[in-house]
């Protein structure tokens, strides 16, 4: 089974932070394996067996979804955006990050990429999200340090303009 | 949303503590950049996974490795066979018959709980680990199951360890006062059948995990792991192992969530130590959600039968006995503790002085237990709660006056309680009517008929806890006079490097407590520096030379133990630091002061020296002084003030501090489907000196919402064969962002008089809203029946029984009057 054959092997091509990766990956490999064990992206967590908890959240494309859930020959093409794709290259944070800082919106910050994510992609659709809006958005993400409330504070701050 | 007053002496404070410093942790963990123990890689490493057991109670008759050994990319196995020859049983902390127990890191012989773990199983990948160990064939012999714990006591009951001769693991008695004359006194004795503490553990988001290498040369191993109490892990492992604790070399860094849930992944560690030597490879093991659930760490399930309470007329609560059942599941990997971790909290907030608890914990087919964020006082507060309020229900107090009669009064304080613990400070009191006020209680009648109008049934709910911190670990000697432990104890060094760094190293492991950043403000203001010039490691290494035995985070006590730690070693240095000046300005020592990062002489500040030219003179360029200059390299170990309690008398100070929540909260139900929602919510913490207000604010709500989902929606539900029927986030439900209610915080401070920096352990929060939840439902059910809350845990189902058959509760209290 560690022989590559076309059958159980393929060639993807995927966009990743604004690089483009080519890889021969098995066809049973998770994306969220590919980023984590061949990439060595490894601020995209894992938190359960069953697409769950969101730590494994990224954005593909536009929208944020969970790389538990898709394979990773399912992201050949793809544009792929990973917690490590959100502050600049000089270590600039995002406003959402900072925001999350400031509002004390993490502990062991394992969720936090997830979450990040999770959040980003909400404000790129929606600017200004209401309070209900956020916990919508986040309603697939799981912490088990916060009980939620300086997460969804911290993202509403962002849409009112990081005012606290 | 936070009322915050503060009656702490503002003298006690620095520039920097007090003060909500942002987060150091912070900046790494927003980019992805933490380092968990799954991101450590190793070239050649190999992919362990268990093979784990399908049933909760089997012979294992044969093992067929042949078909997963022959698959390419598999690098070998591990089974309990092996492991009985590599190793001896894990040591006991019970005595007989729990110390009759022999546990190793794989099943040998037989298995006892649905997931354990059997064989091993090393590959190239993960996909190919897990594809191997469903090839290896385990032939196994069914045996009878018993998965309840009163049922395991029976006589027949089928025995886990017949070298137990049955499944008692630990039994004792716990009396203080005069119960009788308590109860000769009494004008009214409530009786309650029984009381049941659900199981279920607060789940951090990571699950267990670690990088293991051998150093073939040195016989030394290294495990990057997430184990958060390594002083405890090695001190299993390392006659178990049969080697010396310096072999063993336990690193964390980042740590995803741990609330006592990592204490005892020690048979994991071992399993993982013995391939790493056995394959000559780095051993990469991640325990995957499902093996989480069903193998680790379940909280302690407790039941209270034949509760009665003494009541005088006005409502003083004299005292109480009862009987506790304790489910410590298969193996005792951390029991029999939560034996005795109870007595902590033996007699709640309240100042009955008569109590007697029969303690007897029986091992069942469910996972082992260990400890779980409020860890075994959890289920005593709750038990007190449940008390006062079915006893209020009963005799028609009102749950406020009742606790404002019996509670601890501040003028008491420090307060001995019956068994010799010292409440050390606290407004129990004043915690209330803050909690009250935040949730609008003057309006709860208003509300109540307004919700009624909507078919709602409302109701209002208080729990009132410790979190007790900074164990004194004589108390172990308590349920077994043979060990040779107590007191308690950790370490940091604080150096000041050659180009005057600051760098602090703690001997804990943290897991989102944010020591990096408190230890930072401490030091800051010792050291008269910025926080951000105080450079804190982040996280544990045994190598280090800054731990001791009980070094760890767990059981709430970082803001005291370490951090007594820290400003002891910090206090060293800024001695050396004053010390080193002196000899170079040839003045005396008190004509030097540190301020603004500099060693200076008070009147005089053109002679300054900057912390780089102190760092250097020691480190780099020493030569011409006339006496060895000081170090600039302090290690500093904090010992608590404990005695070892009396083992005769069950008596003695078991825990240094005592921080109080009290949690109140509005419920409302739904009539027809049971379903609860708690509508407000608040929370207030005393827990002594903050270093960090909002690091602090921030325990107060995660300890919360772990109660929230035990109340409402987390359990580990097994059938009757021992399947776990939770065993993934699907079934096990955890509160998502939408279920939790709106928040208010409030705080005040109570220094405690027995710590460094008047600090007190908190974090736990004693399962303050489980108790407010369970009270809520309580007074929401009065005007449907008046069902009594037997059950920590209320999901829908049950509050729907209550509300169909509210006669069933009812009929188990009893009050019998002179």
């Amino acid at each position: 089974m560690s022989v590559s054959t076309t059958s159980t092997h393929r060639t993807i091509s995927v966009e990743i932070n604004g690089t483009t990766y080519e890889r021969d990956v098995p066809a049973s490999l998770l994306l969220v394996h590919f980023l984590r064990d061949d990439l060595d992206l490894t601020g995209t967590h894992i938190g359960c067996d069953t697409g769950s908890c969101g730590a494994c959240t990224v954005q593909l494309g536009s929208a944020a979804i969970k790389s538990c859930c898709m394979l990773a020959v399912q992201a050949d093409g793809a544009s792929i955006t990973t917690v490590e794709g959100l502050a600049s290259e000089d270590g600039e944070l995002t406003p959402l990050q900072r925001s999350f800082h400031e509002h004390h919106a993490l502990q062991c910050g394992y969720c936090t990429p997830g979450m990040l994510m999770s959040a980003t992609a909400l404000l790129e659709q929606n600017p200004s999200p209401s309070e209900h809006e956020v916990k919508v958005a986040l309603q697939g993400n799981l912490c088990r340090c916060t009980g939620y409330w300086n997460i969804v504070e911290a993202v509403v701050a962002v849409g009112e303009g990081g005012a606290r | 949303m936070t009322a915050v007053e503060t009656d702490a002496p503002i003298l006690s404070k620095g520039s920097a503590v007090g003060q909500s410093v942002p987060r150091k942790e912070d900046r790494r963990l927003v980019q992805g950049q933490g380092v968990f123990f799954d991101d450590v890689k190793r070239k050649g490493m190999g992919y362990l996974h268990f093979v784990r057991s399908p049933y909760a109670h089997a012979t294992i008759v044969s093992i067929d490795l042949s078909a997963a050994l022959e698959l390419p990319g598999v690098y070998g196995t591990l089974t309990g066979d092996e492991v009985a020859i590599l190793t001896d049983p894990f040591f006991q902390i019970a005595a007989p018959p729990g110390g009759h127990v022999k546990d190793y890191a794989l099943a040998v012989g037989k298995v006892r709980y649905l997931g354990e773990p059997v064989v091993a199983v090393v590959a190239e990948t993960r996909e190919l680990a897990r594809d191997a160990a469903e090839l290896v064939m385990v032939d196994y012999e069914p045996l009878e199951v018993v998965v309840d714990a009163r049922a395991a006591l029976a006589e027949g009951a089928p025995v886990l360890h017949e070298d137990c001769g049955g499944n008692l693991s630990y039994s004792g008695v716990w009396e203080w006062g005069d119960v009788d004359a308590a109860f000769a006194e009494a004008d009214h004795v409530v009786s309650i059948d029984q009381l049941h503490f659900d199981r279920f553990n607060s789940t951090p988001l990571e699950c267990g995990g670690a990088l293991v290498e051998y150093n073939r040369g040195t016989g030394q191993w290294t495990m990057y792991t997430n184990n958060q109490f390594p002083g405890f892990a090695a001190i299993m492992m390392g006659p178990a192992m049969r080697v010396g604790l310096d072999k063993l070399r336990i690193v964390t860094q980042d740590i995803g969530g741990g609330f006592g849930n990592k204490i005892t992944s020690h048979p994991q560690l071992v399993a993982c130590c013995l391939l790493a030597r056995k394959l000559k490879r780095a051993i990469q093991w991640t325990e995957w959600r499902t093996e989480f659930h069903q193998s680790m760490s379940h909280g302690n399930e407790r039941w209270f039968e034949g509760t009665e309470v003494a009541v005088k007329a006005d409502g003083t609560l004299l005292g109480f006995r009862t009987t506790a059942i304790d489910d410590a599941g298969a193996y005792l990997r951390y029991e029999p503790l939560g034996g005795v971790i109870w007595s902590q909290v033996a007699a709640g907030m309240y100042k009955w002085r008569h109590i007697r608890l029969e303690f007897t914990q029986a091992m069942t087919n469910k996972a082992p237990v260990s400890p779980n964020r409020g860890y075994s006082r959890m289920q005593q507060l709750w038990f007190t709660e449940r008390v006062i309020d079915i006893v209020a229900h009963t005799l028609g107090f009102d749950p406020v006056e009742i606790r404002r009669k019996n509670f601890v009064q501040p003028e008491d304080m420090p307060y001995e309680t019956p068994n010799g613990c010292v409440y050390d400070s606290g407004d129990y009191p004043r915690a209330m009517e803050m909690a009250l006020e935040l949730i609008g209680a003057e309006r709860i009648e208003e509300r109540r008929a307004e919700a009624a109008s909507r078919g709602k049934l409302l109701g209002l709910g208080i729990g009132s806890t410790l979190d007790s911190g900074t164990n004194n670990f004589g108390q172990s000697q308590l349920i077994n006079p043979d060990l040779q432990f107590s007191g308690n104890n950790e370490v940091a060094t604080v150096k000041l490097d050659i180009f005057g760094e600051v760098v602090v190293t703690l001997g804990t492991t943290p897991q989102g407590q944010s020591h990096e950043t408190t230890a930072a403000q401490v030091v800051a203001d010792i050291l008269h520096c910025e926080v951000d010039a105080v450079h804190v490691r982040a996280g544990h290494d045994s190598y280090w030379n800054s731990h001791a035995g009980f070094s760890g985070t767990y059981a709430s006590q970082f803001a005291v133990t370490g951090l007594g730690a820290v400003k002891g070693a910090a206090d060293m240095l800024a001695g050396q630091m004053v010390k080193l000046a002196s000899m170079v300005f040839q003045c005396p020592e008190d004509a030097i002061e540190l301020a603004d990062g500099f060693a200076r002489i008070k009147d005089n500040p053109e002679a300054a020296l900057p912390f780089m030219a102190l760092g250097a003179i020691p480190n780099a360029n020493n030569a011409g002084f006339p006496e060895d200059p000081p170090t600039m390299n302090c290690r500093f170990v904090y010992r608590p003030p404990f005695d070892v309690p009396d083992k005769e008398r069950k008596f003695g100070n078991l825990t240094l501090t005592y921080a109080t929540q009290i949690h109140a909260c509005v419920v409302e139900i739904d009539r027809e489907t049971g379903v609860t929602e708690v509508v407000d919510y608040a929370a207030v913490d005393d827990c002594g000196v903050r270093i960090n207000p909002q690091i602090v604010e921030g325990q107060v709500m995660g300890a919360t919402a772990h109660a929230i989902g035990a109340a409402l929606w987390e359990s580990f539900v097994y059938d009757e064969d021992g399947n776990l029927l939770t065993p993934n986030f699907y079934d096990y439900h955890v509160p998502h962002a939408l279920d939790m209610p709106p928040l208010k915080t409030g705080a005040f401070e109570s220094p405690s008089p027995f710590t460094p920096l008047g600090t007190k352990g908190m974090g736990e929060g004693g399962g303050g809203g489980i108790h407010c939840i369970c009270a809520g439902i309580q007074d929401a059910l009065r005007a449907a029946g008046g069902a009594i809350v037997t059950d920590s845990h209320n999901p829908y189902h049950r509050v729907w029984e209550m509300l169909a058959n509210p006669e069933r509760s009812r009929g188990t209290v009893e009050v019998t009057s002179r």
